[in-house]
Order: structure tokens, then sequence, then C-alpha cells
């Protein structure tokens, strides 16, 4: 099983499950981060901290250690 | 005339401040919502018979309490008195937006969406079929674009219609899994004839969500007996369909997937081969290399032409207050009052203003970061910085801030939702040295350095107070904040120009904010500092130095006695008194009495640290002529360690009471504001106590 942290830029795939709990769950699924939904890799910071995804037409940053928690299928 | 009270509802970034602007040219209010310093802005105007008032809702990417930004929009949405809500919604970007729409569905209240960007949109081909959205989600869409301003007629007439109609029931259809427990209830609902102000469908939607109040008020009913295993039915077969038994979950799964089956159904994307433009300067801004030597760029020239221009405008003022000075001892004579009003209250006010063409542009720099797009970007480059530190991305935003002021930079630690990293936050804004500080340092040095160098001096004492900041925050997260960290999630809005408006909108109210401070706080304490200096009289001592100056010989020695008398004056007046008293505590970093009383007032706001100096040091040397100026007198009589030592104090220790105020509400008790006192002022005798070491070996 992969993470969205484990693909490289430009790498597309889609979302099988987000394995985070209450506040954070809600919080990614608002932007668009939940089950089933494509998502693709548009920048890795230089040290490897935080990545920038595109989903639908948006574009939403978030952190390695959050990426983890988001299993996904490469596309 | 009848009210029309509207709710504005939006995602961040979906331009909801330039509607309302667009809205109405009346002046925009704003104030506070009570009881918490989220900010609220509201417009009101009068249309066709109707005095509508419009309350922009700070921005929510969903229903939930994630930051109190989102918990005042709930709150309000769900407990105040109003008509109905515009539902602001980025058409670029509908089908997260919705995901918002779905759930305000759910409250039951009149609405309208305002499909705003639609200039963007049909640039970035996108293609609405604004009627069917309209029939699938139940309420009427319009079109609109807040910047080319069409659409803005036809939203307000419709707004008005909708309201003298009776409220059609929400058309938010589930999933047939769903949909087929909330008509079982219905039907339950129904045989039982059950009185309920709520539709039944809603009722049992609601039921189906867990809604807290809902069960509150119908448990204590007779028909609970008989609901209640009806309801434990449903939501079993939920749990068993979604293999989860969260019921938010389930709710939050079903209302994305008829945002996502609305967008699929009114949408469509023509492609437009053009690489977009947010995509072009992004490959450049957040660079992997490039990206942060930008930033740093950015911020150097933000400060230099903060120096540079800004010292065009503030020798204008010098000159307008001087002269003001002049022309009040002319009309008030040379006594007394006189003195009053030009030593005391004119120049303590005048050095305040002379700062305002700095603050001007240090405000208007920070709200062209906020309102481009650019923070987002730069806080997803720092956060792997940021985080080494204990930080979050975001704390970049209050840190930034605070290089304007404190007191926002405080409150805008609010959309840190983990209380640890926010206090963390909060604990280390006061080393990013705000506005008020720059006139300290201005001041100091343009006093020890040449023109050409004073940009880079300033520079440095910037980031060095930053760089002190950073190091204080991992102190503390090691030893105080220990814990998990708040996850990083956060939009990348697309790239906008600034609209002019609204920066300058910005930018005013923190002009007349600040001049605000110097007319009131200032001017009071200025008053304040001019009496403490200039009483007790000393009567004797006065005449005693008259008789010596009479019987001197030169003028030198005339001089010289004067500004003896000047000094000794000072020296036993409540201002010199207090500053004597606790001298001994700033000894060490070299402080005379003068700078310890400068420290002091210094307490209330930074800004009454120069006009206590101009008051304090312009006493003895007002008799030379050629040294006129505040920044001549302090070269001349503060040796260049003290300077250091004084500039590394100032940079750490508290902002000032009103900052103190607001750090204490954000922070959650006054305990906190005790923690922070001891911390800063610890820190802050500690590095002046090092860098006047330093410097004097130095030098």
């Amino acid at each position: 099983m992969i993470s969205l942290a484990d693909l490289t830029t430009d790498e597309e795939a889609v979302i099988l499950n987000v394995k985070a709990q209450g506040e954070l769950k809600e919080r990614l699924a608002s932007f668009g981060l939940r089950k089933g939904s494509v998502v693709k890799v548009k920048v890795l910071s230089i040290t490897k901290s935080t990545l920038e995804v595109k989903i639908g037409t948006g574009m939403i940053a978030l952190r390695f250690e959050e990426a983890k928690k988001i299993e996904v299928e490469r596309i | 005339m009848k009210n029309l009270k509207i709710a504005l509802v939006g995602q961040p970034n979906v331009g909801k401040s330039m509607l309302i602007n667009a809205i109405s040219n009346s002046k925009l209010r704003v104030g506070n919502f009570s009881g918490v310093t989220v900010e609220k802005a509201e417009v009101s105007f009068d249309f066709h018979n109707h005095t509508i008032k419009i309350i922009d809702l700070p921005g929510t990417y969903s229903l939930n309490e994630y930051t109190q930004d989102e918990r005042v929009t709930k709150d309000f949405l769900e407990n105040e008195e109003y008509d109905m809500i515009i539902n602001v919604v980025d058409a670029t970007n509908l089908e997260r937006n919705l995901f918002l729409t779905t759930q305000l569905l759910g409250l039951n209240k009149k609405m309208i969406v305002a499909l705003n960007m639609m200039d963007e949109a049909k640039k970035e081909g996108v293609c609405i079929d604004e009627e069917q959205l309209s029939s699938i989600l139940g309420v009427p869409c319009v079109k609109v674009s807040a910047v080319t301003k069409r659409g803005i007629g036809k939203l307000i007439n419709r707004t008005v219609d909708i309201n003298s109609f009776d409220q059609e029931s929400s058309k938010l259809v589930f999933s047939d899994t769903v949909e087929e427990e909330i008509s079982n209830l219905v039907v339950f609902l129904k045989e039982k004839k059950y009185k309920s102000e709520l539709s039944y469908r809603n009722l049992a939607i609601k039921l189906l969500e867990e809604d807290t109040k809902i069960y509150k008020n119908m448990h204590a009913k007779p028909i609970w007996t008989e609901l209640l295993p009806i309801i434990q039915k449903a939501l079993n077969h939920l749990y068993i369909h979604y293999s989860t038994k969260d019921i938010e979950e389930i709710f939050s799964q079903e209302k994305a997937s008829f945002a996502k089956g609305a967008v699929l159904e009114t949408v469509e994307f023509k492609k437009v081969d053009k690489k977009s433009f947010t995509k072009k300067i992004d490959s450049i801004l957040i660079h992997k290399f490039f990206g942060i030597p930008i930033f740093l760029f950015f911020m150097w020239g933000l400060f230099q032409l903060t120096f540079e221009i800004g010292s065009i405008p503030m020798d204008w003022i010098d000159i307008f207050f001087g002269s003001l000075g002049e022309y009040a001892k002319t009309v008030f004579g040379d006594g007394e009052l006189g003195s009053l009003i030009a030593d005391g209250a004119i120049a303590g006010v005048g050095a305040v203003v002379m700062f305002l063409p700095n603050i001007i542009i240090l405000f208007l720099g920070i709200a062209l970061l906020e309102t481009t797009g650019y923070m987002s970007r730069v806080a997803f480059l720092l956060d792997g910085f940021f985080h080494k530190f204990g930080l979050h991305g975001k704390s970049f935003i209050p840190l930034v801030t605070g290089f304007g002021c404190s007191v926002p930079a405080y409150m805008s630690a609010r959309t840190l939702k983990n209380d640890r990293d926010r206090l963390l936050t909060l604990f280390i804004i006061g080393f990013m040295s705000c506005g008020a500080k720059l006139p300290i340092f201005v001041l100091f040095a343009g006093a020890f350095f040449s023109e050409e160098q004073a940009g880079n001096v300033l520079f440095i004492i910037y980031i060095m107070g930053a760089m002190f900041g950073l190091v204080s925050a991992k102190v503390l997260k090691v030893f105080v904040f220990k814990g998990k960290d708040e996850p990083f999630v956060m939009e990348m809005p697309k790239y906008r120009m600034p609209s002019f408006k609204l920066i300058w909108h910005t930018v005013a109210s923190k002009a007349l904010m600040y001049l605000k401070k110097a007319g009131t706080f200032i001017l009071i304490a200025s008053v304040l500092i001019w009496f403490a200096s200039n009483y007790p009289k000393q009567p004797e001592l006065e005449e005693q130095f008259t008789q010596k100056i009479e019987i001197a010989l030169s003028e030198n020695e005339k001089l010289e006695l004067s500004n003896e008398l000047a000094e000794t004056l000072l020296e036993k007046s409540y201002l010199g008194t207090i500053g004597k008293f606790s001298q001994p505590f700033f000894a060490p970093l070299g402080f005379d009495w003068k700078l310890t009383v400068a420290l002091g007032t210094g307490l209330a706001a930074k800004e009454v640290v120069v006009a206590t100096m101009g008051i304090l040091y312009s006493l003895g040397g007002d008799v030379d002529e050629s040294n006129s100026g505040l920044i001549d007198e302090i070269s001349k009589n503060i040796p260049f360690p003290v300077a250091i030592s004084f500039i590394l104090f100032t940079m750490i220790y508290l902002p000032c009471l009103a900052a103190a105020v607001v750090f204490t509400k954000e922070a959650g008790g006054y305990k906190y504001l005790g923690y922070l006192f001891v911390f800063t002022t610890m820190t802050a005798w500690i590095i002046a106590f090092i860098g006047y070491h330093i410097a004097q070996i130095v030098v």
C-alpha cells in the first residue's frame, strides 16, 4: 500500500483511504482529500517536508506527515 | 421600508470582501463579533424600498469548528437572527465550494448562490449552466464578477425578489440508501401526525445526522419510545452500507457526492492549452532552489523601501511639527502653558506621527503579500524550516504581521488550531519587531551609522530579532510546549491582481489606527511625561544657577551652566527619581537613568520611547544651535556599546499595553501575560548584557 507521500512530481493517484481521525479527517475532506478523489502531485519542497497537490481545480499544500496518512493508488 | 439582514458566507479566497465592496460603495463598517476579536465587516444601503444590511462572515471551508473564524461563522449562522444567506462561491473551483453550499442548505434558510469570479472562469474555459445548477440546488444561482462588477445588480434584484416569496424546501438529495431511511422516518412521523416546525423530511435528516438540539427536544416526547428503534435500525443500515460508524463522515461523503454530481451535470470544462498564469508564476516563486532567495529578496526590498522612500515625507512632517511648536509658543507664551503644549503635547505627538510614512509602506507591503496569494506560498516554502523550530508554516503569517503591529499579529495567530502551537507562536511574536519599534531603530541607526548603511542596519536588526525568536521557539517547544504538532493542510489560492480599493482600505484603516493611538494614548502619555520631567519645581536651585550664569565671564561658561541646570532639574524631577530608582537593575547593561526612563515609558507604547527621549535630551541641548536634531543629541550623549545594548533590549521586551491586552485575550488568561513579561524581560536583559560586552570589546 502506498501513500500520497510516496508519489513524485506530476504523478496522479486516486485516494483509497484517509487514515486520519476526527477534525483532521473533516478538514482534509473539506479540501477534497477524501476517498475516491483524484490527486496529482505538483511541487515537492526541497527538504521533502511539504508538498503541493492538485485536486480538481484547486491546489492544496500539506506536510509529508499528513500525506503519509492518505493511502493512494497510482493511475 | 423593509429591513433585510443578509449573511454573506463563503470559503476563504472566494472574493467575498471584494464582492461586498462591489455591492455597495457606502462605507464598510468594521467592528468585532461580540466577545471575540474576529473582524466583522458590514454594509448598509437602501434598495427598492428595502434597507439591506449585509454582514460579511469570516471565510470557512465547511461548517465546523476548526478555527475560531469558523466557530464564529457557524455560531452566527445557527444562532443569530437573519433573513437570508448569500453564499459566495468561486466558479473556478466549484466542487469544493459546493461542499459548503450543501451544508448551508441544511440550515433551511432562504439562500442565493453567487457564482463569483465568472470572468476568470471564462478565461479558464469553465462553462456553468446556472439554470440547471439552480434547479439541482433548489436555490437561485447568479453569475457575478466582483472584479468587473458584472451581475452585481442582478444579484441584488434576485435577493430582494426571493425575500418576498416563501421559502422553498431544500432539494438536497442523498444516495438511495440514505433516502430510503429518510422516507421510512417520514412515513412514521406522518402516521403519528407529529407536530413539528420543521418539515418531516428535514426532521428525518436531522435525526439521522444525530443533531444534538433535535434529540434534546424530542427525547422528552411520547413519540420517542416508538421512534428510537426506527432510528437505530436506520443507522445500523447506514453503518453496514458505509462500513463506518462515523455518522458525520457518512453525511460528509453524501454531501461531497452531491456536490460532485451537481458539478458533473452543470459544468463543462473546455480545454485551454495555455499554461495558467498561476502555474507560470508558481514555477518560479515556489521553485525548489529560487523560492526562498526570491522571498528574502522581497522582504529586503520592502525594508529598503520603508527606509528610503519613507524618509522623504518624514522630513516634511518633522519640519511641520517643529514650526507648529514654535507657533504654539508665540500664542501661549514661553511659560508653563507654552512649554506644556509645545514641548509636551506637540513634540510628543509629532515624534510619533513622523513615522507614519514608514508604517504605511510596511503595511502596504504586508497587504500586498496577503491579497496576491503569495503569503500562502511563503508558508508552504517555510514550513519545513519553521517546523524544525517547533513552529508551523502558518506561524509565518502572524509572525510577519508582527513586523507591522503585534496586535493584529496576536489576533491572526488564531488560524493555528492546536493550542500549544498557537501559544508558542503568540510567545514569540514580540521578537518580530513591530512598526512602533521602527522609530527607535531608525533613530539609533541614523545616529550611529551612515545614511547608506542605515537601511542595512535596520534589516539586520529585524532579521536578528526574528532569529532570536526562532531559537526561543525551539527552547520553549522542547521545555514548555511539548506534544503533538498541528497538521499542516492549507489552500494555495490562485494568484490574483490585488484590488486597489481593498488594499487602500486595509492600509488606510491601519494608518488611522496608528494616528488614533498618537492622538489619544500617546498624547496623554506625552503630557504625563512632560509633567513628570518638569515637576516638582526647584525655584531655589534655579535662582542659584541664574545668579551664577549672570556673573559668568565667557559665553561658553554660561552655556555649560545652563546645561548643567537643565540636567540637574531633570534629575530631581519625578521622572528622574523613578529612573534612578530602577537604574541599578539596568546598570549592567550600561543604561543611565534617562534610558531607563525611556524604556519604562515604552511599556505603555513603543512610540513613547522616542517621544520621551525627545523630551529628555532636547532639554539640555536646546541652547546649542549647531545640534538641532534628536539624532545628533543621541549620538553625542550615548556611547556606542550602550546604543547596541539599548537596541537589543528594545527588540525583545514587551511591545505595548495594547498588545499585552490582546495577548492576554488570545492566550486565554493573565497568567500567560505574567509568563510573557518574565520571559521577554529576562531574555531581553540577557541578550542586551551579552551585546553590550561584545560591543565594548569590538569598539
